[in-house]
């Protein structure tokens, strides 16, 4: 499996440098990801949208759709895509430690 | 490897159910991509963003072999909006929204959306008749413009 040097850490990750090890996830490590996407920073939002990811995919096994985490009412799709710009479910899931979301929407 | 993808603009011309939902998958999964997009809706594609039509976008049971079903079958009253009924059901299991929603979450994530003034006229439409997402009515030459350095796609 690759492994990846992110700040401190090596992490395990497939060939789109997603993780593959939810467990070896830290704070650290996702600020260090956010970064490669172009955030600078990760701000209290951010950390609410990777917080509200990550509860997903540990109750239903799949990471959320953008939909989702719009009907959540955490919020506004406008500001998911200001926050995460470029693509937010990839990079949020990315950031999130979490796999490529395999969806279409 | 080819450069990737920066602009598509997507004409959708269809007023079934399957045109529109082609056009739109394509365009929010272009911004999905943080790929720049535009939609442009001409002929009976402008169904979709007519305030009072867009959530009565059907699929056709005649005349479409895609159904699987004789159109003697599909003419009898019900049969499409059965069929639509279940195509609906089926997409929302997969977390895709009708289409008003899916209108507001692509134009939410940054897609631009217009409309064609040749068949807006030919409608005897107005501004008024559609939803608020809808950028303006441009010409087809407004749309190349607008178009200019990407891909076009047309369904």
């Amino acid at each position: 499996m690759p492994q990846k040097q992110t700040g401190n850490a090596a992490i395990d990750v497939d060939a789109d440098g997603f993780m593959t090890n939810l467990s070896q996830w830290t704070r650290d490590i996702a600020a260090a990801l956010a970064k490669e996407e172009g955030i600078a920073e990760l701000t209290a939002v951010h950390w609410k949208v990777l917080e509200y990811m990550q509860k997903e995919f540990k109750e239903n096994g799949a990471v959320p759709t953008v939909r989702k985490i719009n009907k959540s009412g955490l919020i506004s799709t406008k500001e998911l895509y200001e926050i995460f710009p470029g693509g937010p479910a990839k990079k949020a899931a990315r950031i999130a430690g979490l796999a490529k979301p395999v969806g279409c929407v | 490897m080819e450069d990737k993808i920066k602009k598509v603009s997507i004409i959708i011309s269809k007023g079934t159910l399957d045109g529109v939902y082609a056009g739109l998958l394509m365009a929010n999964g272009a911004r999905m991509e943080g790929i720049e997009a535009n939609l442009f809706f001409a002929f009976f594609g402008l169904d979709a963003i007519i305030k009072k039509r867009m959530g009565k976008i059907k699929v056709a049971t005649v005349g479409n072999p895609g159904m699987h079903m004789a159109s003697l079958l599909g003419v009898l009253p019900g049969m499409s909006a059965m069929a639509t009924s279940m195509m609906l059901k089926t997409m929302g299991k997969l977390d895709i929204p009708p289409v008003p929603e899916f209108i507001e979450m692509a134009a939410d994530a940054g897609c631009k959306l217009y409309a064609c003034k040749v068949s807006v006229d030919m409608f005897k439409l107005k501004k008024e008749d559609f939803c608020p997402q809808v950028d303006s009515i441009i010409t087809v030459g407004d749309f190349y413009e607008k178009a200019a350095g990407g891909h076009i796609i047309f369904t």
